[in-house]
Parts: C-alpha cells; structure tokens; sequence
C-alpha cells in the first residue's frame, strides 16, 4: 500500500465529490419533462419528433402500473430484438470476419445479459461477435438498459417526493430523455477521449501481423474431423505448430465502450474486457473509465435530495455509499498487496503483490480500486481477473455483489437499491423507540415494508437456491476451473453476479454450457425485474400518502446516526444471509493459503 | 387492458426501431468518423509496419523467445499471445496448477538471465496477465534481463539501459498507474540497430 495508491485514491474520492452535485443538478433537468438544458436547440427537436412517432402524450402522466407495464413490454421487446440479431447475425451486414449464427441457449443468455443491464458474457467478444451484433445488439441495450434503471429510481424518488399523488412519471419521457440528454452526449466525448487514448474505431477486417521473432508451438494434434487424436496409451497426442503471424481483432470498439461504462453495463467488445490494452490502453483511459462508472450513480444521490428537498439526506445517503466504498477498497488493497505466500515461497519478490491476472500498466492498486468500484456498481467490466485475487482480494467483489450493490450501485439501480434499505432502516429505527416510522414526513406502513423486504429477498433466495442447485449438479461442477473452496467461489460468484445483474465473474467457469447459460440467464431476469416490480409497487404506494408534519419523535434521516444504521441495515441483511456460503469458499481458501500446506 | 398491452407493444416496437438507429447507427458512425479524422493511428489499433509490412500493434505482446529479444509477460490467451483470444489464466490463488506453472517460469527465469539465488524475481515475470496481451513489463523485469540481451546482441548493457529508459512510460501525470516498459517497442529498437 504505496504512496502512489492513496494519492490515486484521494484524487478518485474528491473528483468524485466535486462532479456530484453538478451531475445531479443536470440530472434535475434531464429528469423533469419540462426541464431545460443547454443541449435543447439540438435534442428538443429529436425528443419531439420521438414522441410524435410513438404518439405518445409527453404531459401525461402515468400511475406505478401503467409505468411498470410500459417498463417490462419494452424490454421484453429489446430482448427478442437482441436475441433475433445474434441468431442471425450471419445474415447481417458488418462481418467482416464470417462469425457464424450464436447457439440458442448462448443468445438467450446474452440477450437477457444485455437487457438486464449485467453484461455477464458467456462468450468471448472477438471471437464470437459481428460488428453489427456488438454495435447494434448490445449496445443498444447499453443505452437504454441504463435509461431504463435511470427512469425507475426517478420514479421512486417522485413517489417519495410527491404526496396524495397518483401518478409518478411517464416511462418513455423518463426513458428517452436520459438517453438523448444524459447518456448519448456524455459518451460522444468519452468515446473519443478514449481513441485518443489508444481505443480502436474501425470497421475493418482483423489484421494479419507478420511477427518480429517466429516461434513454435505445441497443439493438440487433430485428425480431419476435428476430433483429438490419442495414441494408445489414451494421451492426446501433439505436434509442433509454426506460428509467425498475430492476428489483431478490431471493430467500433471506442463508442460502445463509452456507454458500457457510463451506464455501469460492464460487456465488454473483448473476452478481457478492460485489462484488453486496446480496450483500456492506458493508466489514464482506467482512471477516467473508473471514474464513469460511479458518475451518474453519484449524482443520482444529490438529485434525491434535491427532489425530496432535503439535501442532507442526499449527502447522508453517498456519505454511507462512500464509506463502504472505501472499507471495500481498503481490504481487497491489501489482500492483494499482501501477494500469493505460496509465490513469494519460490523465491519471487513479495512487494509485487499478487499479479497474476493483473496488467502491468494498472499494477496492485488500480486493479484493486476497479474491482471495488465495478461491483460496487452493477457495472462488472474487469481491468483485472477476480479469478486469480488472493482469497479476501476476491472475497470483497463478491460481497459488494451481495449486498445489492448499493454502494453508489448501477445507473438507477444502486439508488432504488439503498432506498429499499432506507425503507428498512428507517422501519427498524422505528421499532426501536416503538413508533410508527416516518420516512420524509410519510407514514411507512405494512405495505411499503413488506415490498422492501420482497425484493431484498428475490436477491438473496435466487443467489443462494442457484447456487446451492449448480453446485450439487453435474451441469454445474462441469464447467469448474478450480477445485475445491475455489470451485465454490466461481459458481457463488457466477450467480451472484447474474442476480445481482453485475456481469463479472471468477471467469475460469466455462460459462457457455446449456445448463449455465438458461440458469444464468433466467437468474439475471429474476434480479433485475422482480426487484423492478416492488420498487415500482413502492414508489405508487408513497406517492399516494399523506404528509404529517414532522414531530420531535420523527427519525431525523441526515447525520451521523442515520448514516451508521443504514450501513448497519446494509451489512447485516447481507452478513447474515451469505456469510455462511462465503464461509466455505473465500474464507476457508484464505486460511489453506496462508496456512501451511498440510491443508492443501 | 388488451388494447393497452397492444398501444404499449407498438410504442416498443418504434421506440426501439428509432433508438436503435440513433445510438446504435448514428452515434457510432459520428464517433467512427471523428476517430478516423482526428487520431486515425489509435483508432485502426496502433499498428506498427515496416517497409509497409504490419509486424505487430505497440499495444499487445507478441512472444519473444530468443536470448537477444527482451521477453514479455507469461500470456494465457489462447495458445499464447492471440490477439483474437484475450484472457488470464483464471487460476486461483490455491491452484497447484498455478504454483507448479510459476515454479517452472522462475527456473526458467533464474537460469536464462543467470540470476543469483539471493536476487528475488519481479512478479509480473512469471505471472500470466490478465489480458494475455500486456504490452509492458516492470523496469525491474527490464533490466534483469539485460545483462542477457547485451551478450547476445554483443552492445554494451548501460547503452541497453538508456534503451530501456527511452521505452520507459512513467506514471501518467506523474500519478496514475505504474511506471512500465513496452517490450515490443523495445525489442524493435535494438533490431534497427543491429
């Protein structure tokens, strides 16, 4: 833990800090139909003309079902128009490479990856994917996957804002003002930021480079069919291959990768995602990806608290998020500083740290601090691979994960996530002094609790009840890289990440089997809609209550106490329903390694 | 109820057809051409050509195996180093697999630059990246290994080092990230001087 690193911190925490009340006054525009901003003579008229095609009433408002059932046909609708293009993407233009059609099970499960905002990628980009397929079939989904999250915690925060109220918003003006305003002219410059950087651009064919120094491999030898050959003793047989090329996978990498971080989506155009050094060339280009990621979900805290006119209670709200955030950075810092006991045993220096699976440019600290930040966020785009973190290194992404990834959180989602445990909080505090609870001058009643506690609980059965299934199953040991506490870890974190719609993964599972791809696609469904439905259900519920006046018994939700009992609420909801799982994989892993070797 | 599912479906249906030509037609061919124009190098992947032969991109690895080329890092995209494969290893920390494969790398390591046994190993030598394509190793790694290559190459190691230098990025802004070598570039520096 180096100089170097805590400057790079402090530098991350305060940016932050100054972009967020400027991101959330915009935000304030962006999200009031009315609202103006400087980018209106340009986008207005498109806005319009959107709706005019749509035919839709921009003025008129919507109650929480008729906003929740435009919500789930629209992306119902974007999840069959991925999945169309990904079964014919070798009908469609921009191949240049010939990929042929996507399996069915693979492209529901990449469909479903998309429109849920997670990105999970049971395939890998530049082998799988056209151009057409990245450009057009998922980064759509990046667009509007993160309007969608955006357009939902604007709605919760209008039903906590608004009172004796019926309607909370209109889901296409929300949906399309976020991506006209907010997402699309941020990601221009980002995109091209990113270029100059070293990203790639281009339409081309991957190219064929002529190596510097030749050299030979050994393959595994095939016969005409395509099947291994064995020799008698049942070994597979191998044969010297000549290599002197390297071809170089390309295509419109920069704008998609814009908007992948942005909207906290996390897919990358390639297998390595942002450890790929066109897909993150430089220290800088990783700084400032880092930093898109916690943007807009920053900001959305300060347009809490301006909407509900309180702006404490915004500022109490990222002050918990933040304080998570850094334990988080703290602990995986560390773990990976420490280093591998079992490398430094054969002689090779300690104060590298641990890095295996780590890019050269980033070192320890910045592959720390992006794994933190990308599941803190529901981003899970990987500068480095979690597989390969020491036990506790790896143990902090997934519990971030775990926790609903409420921590600043995805685009929209990390804010209707912490509100969820507000709704909780401020419900505890009030069974401690024994009053009806009170949350911004509303009564929160039976309802509103029992919807916050279902969709705490979607999270935590499908996490557990998917990975409890895989890990009894053949289907799911199957596609296992590591054994033992390790083996546990993958498919802990495999659905942890679907459910918890974050993307990444101890990407050693081979992901790409029927068995996997349905359940996990299935599982992203699962967390990302049947959280939708009662979060919705949530903000119709306050919209429609009645102010009473504060009183000296009402829970103050600013300040110091407020903030520890959110964090409390946040760490033993999440400590008590996955502690004992992650007891049997990061934890127990952590003590073979650092004990001696008669545990291994 | 019916006929409301039915608006809804068809709003769907435009706003998906008109967002998608916008964000996923319009903002990527915008973005293409400025890219083009602007820093048409970076955007068509960096490539470095040599008498208009493309002989590799100043971003990714390519393996060096010859005692007179400076090595990259261990690569597990595909069978090694493949640009259409990028990826780690995804060993665990526990994994046998992993220590008995850094074990052989720092063998190699040790008896390739005739390392002394108190001198310890720079772990981004015998570590896979993530990438599988990182372009750069540690100054430590560099010039560990210099001493090989100025045999080899029969030139002088301090003349070597200034080379290691001059293919040295510091921190960004003197802050960000680390401070590394890019083995590409500096392998193709000693070649144009032999």
């Amino acid at each position: 833990m180096d100089m170097y690193g805590w400057l790079q911190l402090t530098a991350f925490v305060v940016l932050l800090l100054l972009l967020t009340k400027p991101m959330g006054l915009y935000l304030v525009r962006v999200l009031d139909g009315e609202g103006r901003t400087f980018l209106d003579p340009v986008l207005k008229p498109v806005e319009l003309l959107f709706y005019r095609i749509f035919r839709v009433d921009r003025k008129q408002e919507q109650d929480w079902k008729q906003y929740t059932v435009s919500l789930l046909i629209f992306s119902l609708i974007g999840l069959l128009f991925t999945y169309l293009i990904l079964r014919i993407q070798h009908l469609l233009p921009l191949n240049p490479q010939g990929f042929g059609p996507l399996s069915s099970d693979l492209a529901f499960n990449t469909a479903a990856s998309f429109t849920t905002n997670t990105n999970w990628q049971s395939y890998g980009g530049e082998s799988t994917m056209s151009y057409f397929s990245q450009m057009v079939g998922l980064t759509f989904h990046n667009f509007v996957s993160a309007a969608v999250g955006i357009a939902v915690a604007a709605a919760l925060v209008r039903g906590i804002a608004r009172h004796t109220a019926k309607t909370i918003g209109n889901f296409w003006v929300d949906m399309v003002r976020a991506n006209l305003y907010l997402l699309l002219p941020i990601c221009l410059f980002f995109a091209l930021f990113l270029v100059s950087q070293g990203m790639i651009q281009n339409f081309k064919a991957y190219d064929t480079a002529k190596v510097v120094e030749s050299y030979t491999i050994q393959v595994v030898k095939k016969d005409n069919a395509g099947q291994e050959i064995k020799d008698k003793q049942g070994k597979t047989v191998m044969e010297d291959k000549k290599i002197d090329t390297q071809t170089i996978s390309q295509g419109p990498m920069a704008s998609q990768v814009a908007v992948k971080m942005l909207g906290t989506n996390g897919g990358g155009f390639t297998n390595a995602n942002a450890a790929h050094p066109f897909e993150n060339p430089t220290p800088l280009t990783n700084f400032i990806q880092m930093l898109s990621i916690f943007l807009i979900p920053s900001g959305l805290t300060y347009f809490l608290g301006r909407t509900v006119k309180n702006r404490r209670h915004g500022w109490a709200i990222w002050g918990a998020m933040a304080i998570l955030f850094l334990a988080g950075v703290l602990v995986c810092w560390q773990a990976e500083s420490a280093g591998n006991p079992h490398l430094t045993a054969l002689g090779i220096e300690r104060a590298g740290g641990n890095m295996e699976g780590k890019e050269a440019r980033f070192g320890i600290f910045n592959s720390a601090l992006f794994a933190t930040v990308t599941t803190d966020a529901s981003c899970g785009a990987v500068n480095s691979m979690h597989d390969s973190f020491t036990p506790l290194g790896g143990l902090v992404p997934l519990v971030n994960i775990e926790l609903g990834e409420v921590v600043f959180g995805g685009v929209g989602a990390g804010l209707y996530g912490m509100l969820v445990f507000v709704i909780l909080t401020v419900f505890l505090a009030g069974l401690m002094v024994g009053r009806t609870p009170e949350y911004l001058g509303k009564k929160i009643e039976a309802y509103d609790v029992k919807v916050s506690v279902l969709a705490v609980l979607v999270l935590c059965f499908s996490i557990l009840g998917f990975a409890a299934w895989a890990a009894v199953s053949s289907w799911g040991i199957l596609g296992l890289a590591n054994t033992g506490p390790h083996g546990l870890s993958e498919l802990l974190y495999a659905y942890s990440s679907s459910v918890g719609n974050n993307g990444s993964a101890f990407a050693g599972l081979n992901a790409n089997t029927p068995w996997l791809n349905i359940t996990l696609g299935i599982a992203m469904l699962i967390g990302r809609f049947l959280f939708i439905v009662p979060v919705m259900a949530l903000a119709g519920s306050l919209a429609g209550k009645k102010l009473v006046p504060e009183s000296a018994g009402s829970f103050p939700v600013s300040g110091l106490p407020f903030i520890i009992l959110l964090i409390a609420t946040v760490l033993i909801v999440g400590a008590l329903t996955f502690f004992p799982a992650l007891a049997l994989g990061p934890i127990v892993e952590h003590f073979i390694m650092t004990g001696s070797g008669k545990l291994l | 109820m019916i006929k409301n599912i039915f608006n809804e479906l068809r709003i769907s249906l435009l706003a998906t057809l008109c967002l998608a030509v916008l964000l996923c037609g319009i903002y990527p061919g915008v973005v293409w051409l400025f890219a083009q124009g602007i820093f048409p190098a970076q955007a068509n992947g960096s490539l470095i050509s040599v008498k208009g032969q493309v002989i590799g991109s100043s971003l990714l690895a390519q393996r060096f195996t010859g005692p007179g080329y400076f090595h990259p890092r261990p690569s597990a995209a595909g069978d090694g180093y493949d640009a259409t494969s990028s990826g780690g290893s995804n060993l665990g920390p526990t994994s046998q697999k992993l220590i008995a494969a850094v074990k052989e790398r720092s063998a190699a390591y040790r008896a390739e630059n005739n390392l002394a046994p108190a001198i310890l190993i720079p772990v981004d030598a015998v570590t896979a990246s993530a990438s599988g394509l990182d372009p750069h190793i540690s100054v430590e790694n560099a010039l560990l290994q210099a001493s090989r290559v100025a045999i080899a190459r029969g030139i002088s190691e301090e003349q070597l080092r200034k080379m290691i230098a001059s293919r040295t990025a510091g921190r960004d802004l003197g802050i960000f990230g680390e401070s590394r070598v890019n083995v590409l570039l500096l392998n193709l520096d000693m070649s144009g001087k032999q």
